[in-house]
Order: structure tokens, then sequence, then C-alpha cells
């Protein structure tokens, strides 16, 4: 365009560069600037007022119950219209909990097998293999869990429930098909793709000169992993474990088929309860006034739960990808915006 | 590492104690073991879904709607072809509303926003919205959609829901792959006197198109599973519709509603669903890993 105009025999204006485009030329430049920077802003106005209404919604029930006692109070009674968030609150929190315990060590062992010890022909099928568990959807798991894990494992529960008697929470109570145990490893094994991935990504960063070095110094496979990979990479295992429990907090449909969604606290680990994200599916459909208010403030704390543990995760995530300098950095902070996601 | 501590007694010196090798080895077990139990759980869904759901296949399970009944056993209780149709159209609407934005986001962040505090700021909020569960979107959605304009469930709402859901993740895979555009193409193009928009449109896009669409199949991949949104956004229905206006079955809610159900026949549809389900999303995320092996970037 520039180089036709100056064909054309016209002058430059004066004070006016040759190089410089003419105004006109200028617009779309600007319009796509502006238009997108627009786009940008949108993304934080819409989360913004996103929370603003959330809020205004949940008012209501905060209003009714307080807001402490909403949170803390252990008594939803939605014929009585009295709504104490606590036995959700701590549905949540049992079953994401045990969801790490249980399936953040399967994960890591899943790691250091595909990227230390696992014959190289077979790296690539298991790893595909655990990321085919990330494809499967949670109504999936969900359907899985209630039909064929949670009916199979009722009598080994028992027996343990039996055995461990002595224990408060855990023992002496009767096993229902759907409870809080069934519950968490379900979940587990929903997460272990995520931190599974995030773990390996970590681990691939380690230089092989740490791990030659160790084992050129005659430790065993099983010493070099401990004292050259794992220091190595604790904080990025740690945030990547930190993104699956928010997975876990926010999983909804699988919690909700599994739980059982008892409106009370479970007396111990094999009883049925309810969670945060359950008790919105399952009554929204029908909730009215102060019991939709009280979901909605239900919803409010499921996401001001995974924000914090979201914002600790992208720190330790963040803080590890600094650590390992920026060249390998970029992979693990990129892989766990992905594992969010994907 | 195991020198044979019998061939000479120099070597033997060498050799590992007892108790390391001891450790060792399980440690290495333990490891294996790990590693066995992540595998299992896949194989057994794999092979559950596949009995139960070929079971439960037929022509006619594709073919005709659910019809509400469940009192004279197999026969009468209708496929899923409503919910697949419906899956499709919500998720279509959804990809055609979430794709433009997060592209234009991530071209924002990488060509214009850079490292300035804006940019980090719109960066962090949309890792925020990656946190965010997927059913707390239904509640905004049904706030804002529902709520606000006192209307009904509808199948655009429930796809407006779902384009919140991949936003995140479309704006960060596609930023991904921007950055990775060499900057001297882009230097080039601009010392040839092209003007930044042209840039962008033909020389910074085209080189990241097979990248990004990678990363857009698996965010397509992820909200054809959900089910949270929807519950409350394009509701349930028996019917096959194509019109985004009204209620709108899918096959998350489907199978979550036929999960619930007492009659075995429709936990049956259930399993023959869920196959399906996962049949289309792994076809999705097969389709990216292909694409993604061979795009130049990444």
């Amino acid at each position: 365009m520039e180089a036709a105009s100056f064909r054309g025999g016209e002058r430059p204006q004066a004070g006016r560069s040759p190089l410089t485009r003419p105004a006109l030329a200028k617009l779309p430049d600007r319009a796509l600037k502006y238009g997108l920077t627009t786009l940008a802003a949108l993304i934080l106005a819409l989360i913004v007022y996103f929370f603003i209404r959330l809020i205004g919604q949940a008012h209501g029930a905060f209003a009714k119950e307080g807001v402490f006692q909403f949170v803390f109070g252990n008594n939803w009674n939605v014929g009585g219209e009295r709504f104490g968030a606590l036995p959700l609150l701590v549905g949540t929190l049992i079953t994401s909990a045990l969801a790490l315990l249980i399936g953040v060590p399967v994960a890591v062992a899943a790691a250091v097998y595909a990227t230390e010890l696992c014959p190289l022909r077979l790296r690539g099928a298991l790893t595909l293999l655990v990321e085919l568990l990330a494809a499967v959807p949670s109504v999936v798991y969900g359907l899985w869990g209630i039909f064929f894990l949670a009916p199979k494992l009722q009598g080994a529960e028992q027996w343990v429930a039996d055995r461990l008697s002595f224990v408060p929470f855990i023992g002496g109570g009767l096993v229902t098909i759907p409870n809080y145990f069934i519950t968490g490893l379900v979940l587990a094994i929903m997460i272990l793709p995520i931190v599974s991935a995030i773990a390996r990504e970590v681990m691939a960063t380690v230089p092989v000169d740490h791990k030659e070095a160790a084992l050129a110094l005659g430790a065993t496979r099983w010493e070099m992993i401990r004292m050259a990979v794992f220091p190595y990479c604790r904080s990025g295992i740690v945030g990547g474990a930190m993104l699956g429990l928010g997975r876990a907090i926010g999983e909804t449909i699988a919690v909700t088929i599994l739980i059982g969604n008892a409106p009370k606290l479970g007396s111990h680990l094999f009883s049925q309860g309810y969670s945060l994200a359950a008790s919105i599916a399952n009554e929204f459909g029908e909730a009215q006034g102060v019991h939709r208010s009280a979901l909605f403030a239900a919803g409010l704390v499921l996401f001001v739960l995974t924000l914090i543990v979201n914002g600790i995760a992208r720190l330790l995530v963040i803080r590890a990808a600094r650590s390992q300098g920026s060249g390998t950095g970029g992979g693990v902070t990129r892989l766990a915006d992905a594992a969010v996601g994907a | 590492m195991s020198a044979p501590a019998a061939s000479s007694d120099r070597l033997a010196r060498f050799a590992l104690s007892p108790a390391r090798r001891r450790r060792d080895r399980i440690a290495r077990t333990g490891v294996l073991l790990g590693t066995a139990l992540a595998v299992i759980p896949l194989l057994l869904i794999v092979y559950y879904l596949l009995r139960k759901g070929l079971g439960a296949w037929s022509v006619s399970f594709f073919t005709t709607d659910p019809t509400g009944s469940t009192f004279f056993g197999g026969s009468s209780i209708g496929g899923i072809k409503s919910a697949i149709l419906g899956t499709i159209e919500i998720v279509a609407l959804a990809s055609a509303i979430s794709i433009p934005i997060g592209v234009g986001v991530a071209v924002w962040l990488v060509e214009y926003g850079r490292d300035s505090w804006f940019a980090q700021t719109v960066r962090f909020f949309v890792d925020v919205l990656t946190g965010v569960p997927s059913i707390v979107f239904g509640l905004f959605v049904y706030i804002v959609l529902i709520v606000g304009t006192g209307s009904s469930y509808a199948g655009y709402k429930g796809s407006i829901a779902l384009s919140l859901l991949m936003l995140p993740i479309v704006i960060r895979s596609a930023e991904v792959i921007l950055l990775l555009v060499p900057a001297t193409l882009r230097e080039s193009a601009l010392a040839l006197g092209a003007p930044r928009w042209r840039v962008i449109f033909r020389v910074v896009l085209p080189t990241a198109l097979p990248g990004m669409l990678t990363g857009v199949l698996l965010a397509v991949a992820r909200a054809a599973g959900e089910t949270a949104p929807l519950l409350f956004t394009a509701a349930a229905t028996l019917g096959t519709t194509f019109d985004l206006g009204g209620f709108m079955n899918s096959l998350p809610v489907q199978i979550y509603k036929d999960v619930t159900s007492p009659t075995p026949a429709v936990v049956n549809r259930a399993w023959g669903a869920a196959l399906t389900l996962v049949a289309m999303i792994l076809l999705l995320n097969l389709i990216a890993r292909l694409i993604s092996r061979r795009s130049r970037l990444a």
C-alpha cells in the first residue's frame, strides 16, 4: 500500500516522515488493538460481575443465618428452613482430602515409574493410558463407581470398619454402599491423571547431571530418585497435588452419585454424607426462596474454597518453575495450566 | 549394579550392602505397585463400559428418543438420539462462542498486552476462571440468564455455561502456542512494511493454527463431558429439538438422570449412553493428538 502511494508521485507532507502510514491505513490496526483490549477487559468485568451477582443471590441466606452460622452451623434442614452448611463443607473436605491421600502417592509412583524405571518401549503406552483416564467424563466415573466399585468394595469396607471399631470416625459403624470413603476413592482415580502428568513433567526437568552424579557415587536407583529427583521437584509435585485438590473440591456429578446425599454429618468414614457441590446439583431444581439463596451461598463457599486452593497451587507451581530456571519452567507452568483445563 | 560378589574379593568391596539392596528392591516394587494401581481402574472402567455399553447398543438405541416410560422393560424406554444431537448442538454453539473470544484474548496477551500490569491481571483472572468448579458456572448462567431475564431453561444457556468453562482453556493453550511463533517471523513481516493486523492475520495465526487446534479440541472434549452446568441451564427433555431456545437434552444429563432410576433397563441405557459419550470424547482427543503431532510448533 505504502509503496503504491509513493509510486503515484504523491509527495509526503511536511513534518511527516515518508515511512509513516497514512491515517486511514492505521485504522484497522487501532481497531484491532482496542477491540482486543476491550475483549480482555471484558473477561475481568465478567468475573467481577459474576462475584457480585453471586453474593447478591447468596445474601438472603447469609442475612437469615449470619455468615459464620451459615458456614459452620451443623443444621441443613430444608423443610425447617435452617441452613447451616457444615455437613456439606465437611463432606467436601473429607472426600477431597481422601482423594489427595490416596491419589497423590499413586500418581507420583506412576510418574516415577514412567520417567525413571520403566523400559523405554513401555513409556509412551503408559503415559497415554493414564492420560486416557482424564478423557473420561465425571458422570461416567460416578456411574462406574456406584454400580461396580461400591458394591464390590462394601464387604471389604465393612471388614475394615469392624476390625478398626476402636478407632473413632473410622470403624464401628454400618457401611452403606454410598459413603465418604468410596467417594474419596473415585475422586482419587479422577485426579490421578492431572497429578501424575504434572509430576511427570516436573521430573523430566531434573538435570541428567544430578541423576548421573548420584548413580556415579554408587547410589541405587531408589537412592538416586530419593536424593536427586524428589528434592528437585518437591514444590512442583505439591503444586500439582493442590491443583488435583481443587478439582476434587469442585467435582459435582460423581460426588452426587456416590456420596448418598444425606444432609447431616456422617458419624464415620463409611457413612453417607453430603457435599457443597452435591447439594447444589441435587436440590437446585426444587429450591425456592431462602433455600435457593442458601444453595447460591453454598456455591459461593465452594467458589472461595477453590480460589484459595488454586491460589496456593499456582504459587507453588510458579515457585517450582522459577527455581528450575526459565528454560524448563515454562513447560511446568504451561502443563499446570493445561492440566487444570484438560 | 549387582556385582557378582562371589567372583572376586576385590569386587565384593564395591557390592551393595544387603540392607540397601533390600530397600532399593522394596521401593521399586512399591513404585511398580503404585503404577499398577493407577492403571487398573482405567482397565476396569474401559472393560465395564464396553461390556455393559455394547450390550445396550442397537440401531434403535441411536435412532429413537427416550420415551420417559419405564414400565414395560427394555423395549419401550427409547434410545438416546435427542441426547446425542443435543450434546452436539450445545457444544457446537459453546465452541462458536468461546473459540473466537478465547483466541482473541490470547492474541491480545501475546501481541499487545505482553508483560504489562494489565496483561498480568488478565492472566491472573483467566487462571481464576480455570479453577472455578463447573457447577458454579452453571449457577452464574442461572442467575444472569434465568433469574435475570425471568425466562426458563434453554439450550443456548447451557452453551453459554459451557463456553465460560472452555474460555480459560482456549485462552491459555492458544497463548502458549502463539508464544512459540518465532519472533523473527513477525519481525520480518513488520520489516517488509506489513501493518500489525496483517502480521497477526497472515503470519502469526496461520503459523499457530494447528497447535491452537489441539488446545481447542481438548477444550471441546472437556465441555462435552460436563454435566453439572447443564443441569439447570439446558435441563433435560425427551424429544429431539434443533431449537436452541428451548429445553435441550444432552448425553451427560441423560446419563445422570438414568443412573438414579430404579429400573434396570434405564440404567442399561445409561451405560450405553456413557460408552457413546466416551467414544465421542476419545475421538476428539485422538484427533487433537494427531494434529499436535503434525504441528511444527509445540
